[in-house]
């Protein structure tokens, strides 16, 4: 057999896997944005652009969307990477393990769950009637951006912890010697050593999360309460609410494009931070 | 020659919870000396080492580097610098970023150019001058050896510490690399302190050498005093082979010892200071010591039988018995191998050593 037609035979499973899962339904998506809505619903093969043009109909979700999902990214980055740290570099090996198990316990219960706890907490009968009881004003939490936040980052936190713990993990000791025995106080070698050498952790980590936010539905509904909504909550609605198929393949095409624009500008200036490797200039 | 305290270990302990990994160490090492740590895996070399660097505190006693107390000062506020095991290049630096990086700590900072004029003669000196931009993967372990190297020397501490450093190298590099090293040592004039556990590693790059023992030093000197004069059976048996001899003790003769071993055998030994001029010796005696005659030779001797006969090239060597002694090895020089052929198994000898040829050695 030549070596070619092997590697075809061996990577056919693979393709036929990425066509009928990845390809296809992208395909469907396409086609269906170009149609229009049939009277109950639906979809009448058409080719039209309106469904494109009625875009800023919705841009709410689009903004909600492309500014909570990078805040939240950047937010559980900020809280994940000291806690990566921490676990990887600085605490007892002995009881690493069970400190791990603990950052994924929350993932035995289902987020609806989770959801629903937190508003318990966020709502009127939780933290701001303590607050208010403190005397201080009560503030309004549930149903704000804020609440929805927090919603994001209790979810997401595990996700981004764990990809930076890997890198920290694996990270080899010596180097953090050689540094400082070639005369780098700690904060300098934690800038130029450690931290350019996770960064492919925190680049998986925050590909992670930012991409599963994009498409989040579910903690907006729930904490957002219909005020803060997403391109997920939209095309829950267009999908399953106003049967309007064309529009809402119209916008989840969008956001696949926006998407591959953001997370490949996001890789190519970590690839400069890190990967053309050299310049690690952050000092 | 004056020689000038570099740095001292003064009664230095360290402990690892239960672990006594070094133990009452005192030592001085001399300004511009190349001293290197000999002894088997695990006796505490690398601890030894690390104390100096300061990645490892003493649990008791001082280390002075340049005659202060550095006691608990981090390692990255210490004159000395360090050439890792495994070399510990920064992968995501290139050589020249690999090698200016101890200049790039520097407050205040220097100036481009100079940081960029001293990686290049810091290169130049480890051969690698072509090679500045270069990937440290792209690089083979001669030549991350060397980087490593350059980044070390290239900020001119008072020490240049190394562990091991060739230890991952295969053997022809490894002796290339040996001699290159020293020669480096000579040329900057650094106090080099070497890590090793390769016996002709030391001996053959140090001006002294420090053999360790289970925590603790069993001995310094040149490796001439070293070989010639060991001071205890451990180092006696450490550098170079010895057949070790029980004997006792009958008298003095001026500065040797006279001793009586099995079957009345008489030597007429050097003492090691230590050793007392009466009561039980050990007595160790060089196999290239040992003269080996054919039976019925002229002159005096004792009689043993050869139990087998190893050709060496230059050397041969002969494992013989007799009532007295159970075991002795001779290594004979094959110019003056036996006249007449040499002695196969089974043949009768005669052998003798000269006065002073043994040497009595402390019981310890
Ligand atoms: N960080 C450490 N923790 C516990 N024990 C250690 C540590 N470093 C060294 N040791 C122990 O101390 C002893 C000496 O080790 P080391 O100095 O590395 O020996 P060498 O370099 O001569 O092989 C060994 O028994 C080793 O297991
Ligand atoms: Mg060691």
């Amino acid at each position: 057999m030549r070596p070619s037609l092997r590697t075809t035979l061996f990577l056919a499973p693979a393709t036929a896997w990425l066509i009928a899962m990845l390809v296809l339904p992208l395909v469907v998506v396409v086609v269906f944005s170009f149609g229009e809505r049939g009277a109950a619903g639906g979809y009448v093969p058409a080719f039209t652009f309106d469904n494109y043009f009625n875009l800023g109909a919705r841009w709410a979700a689009f903004r909600n969307t492309l500014t909570l999902a990078p805040l939240g990214t950047v937010l559980c980055l900020l809280i994940a990477y000291p806690l990566a740290y921490f676990l990887a570099q600085k605490a007892d090996p002995r009881w690493r393990t069970a400190l791990l198990i603990l950052v994924i316990v929350p993932f035995w219960t289902s987020i609806l769950i989770r959801s629903y706890a937190w508003i318990q907490i966020l709502g009127g009968n939780g933290l701001p009637r303590l607050i208010g009881e403190l005397g201080f004003d009560r503030p309004r939490f549930i149903n704000t951006p804020f609440a929805v936040m927090v919603g994001i980052v209790y979810g997401y936190l595990p996700l981004m912890v764990f990809p930076i713990y890997v890198a920290l993990e694996k990270l080899d000791r010596r180097l953090l010697e050689a540094s400082s025995d070639l005369g780098s106080p700690p904060w300098r070698t934690f800038l130029q050593v450690t931290l350019p050498l996770s960064l492919a952790g925190v680049a998986t980590g925050s590909m992670l999360v930012f991409i599963l936010l994009m498409g989040e539905f579910l903690i907006p509904q729930l904490l957002g309460g219909g005020k803060v909504f997403f391109v997920g909550n939209a095309l829950v609605d267009l999908f399953l609410q106003s049967r309007n198929w064309p529009f809402g393949a119209a916008m989840a095409a969008t956001l696949v494009l926006v998407m591959l624009v953001t997370v490949s500008l996001y890789l190519r200036s970590l690839r400069r931070l890190s990967g053309g490797r050299d310049d690690v200039a952050l000092m | 020659m004056v020689n000038q305290t570099i740095a001292e270990l003064r009664n230095v302990t360290k402990r690892f919870g239960a672990v006594t990994a070094a133990e009452g160490l005192n030592l001085a090492i001399f300004q511009g000396e190349f001293l290197s740590f000999l002894g088997p895996s695990g006796c505490g070399k690398t601890t030894a080492l690390r104390m100096l660097a300061g990645f490892e505190q003493a649990s008791e006693g001082d280390v002075l580097i340049d005659g202060t107390v550095v006691n608990g000062v981090p390692p990255h506020q210490r004159p000395v610098n360090m050439v890792f095991q495994q070399y510990a290049l920064f992968p995501h630096m290139n050589v020249a970023r690999n090698v200016a990086y101890g200049l790039n700590q520097r407050r205040p900072r220097l100036a481009r150019a100079d940081i960029a004029a001293k990686v290049a003669r810091a290169l130049d000196m480890v051969r690698l001058s072509g090679f500045t931009d270069r990937r440290i993967w792209e690089m083979s372990g001669g030549q991350q050896q060397r980087v490593a190297l350059a980044r070390a020397i290239v900020n001119e501490p008072k020490i240049l510490l190394l562990d091991e450093p060739m230890a991952a190298l295969d053997k022809k590099l490894r002796h290339d690399m040996q001699i290159e090293l020293k020669s480096l040592q000579r040329e900057l004039g650094i106090t080099f302190v070497l890590v090793t556990h390769d016996q002709e590693e030391a001996l053959s790059m140090s001006d002294r050498v420090c053999i360790m023992h289970q925590g603790r030093i069993a001995q310094i000197g040149t490796p001439e005093e070293l070989y010639d004069q060991p001071q205890n059976r451990y180092v006696a048996d450490f550098i170079g082979r010895s057949n070790f001899i029980a004997a006792r003790a009958v008298g003095r003769d001026g500065e040797r010892l006279v001793a009586e071993g099995p079957g009345g055998l008489r030597f007429v030994a050097r003492a090691a200071e230590k050793t007392a001029g009466e009561g039980t010796v050990t007595l160790s005696l060089r196999p290239e010591e040992i003269r080996v005659a054919p039976d019925g030779a002229a002159g005096e001797g004792h009689e043993m039988r050869v139990t087998h006969r190893i050709f060496l090239g230059e050397h041969v060597e002969y494992h013989l018995r007799s009532a007295a002694l159970d075991h002795l090895i001779a290594v004979v020089p094959r110019s003056t191998d036996i006249a007449g052929g040499t002695p196969g198994v089974g043949v009768a000898v005669r052998v003798s050593w000269r006065d002073g040829a043994a040497l009595a050695l402390a019981e310890d």
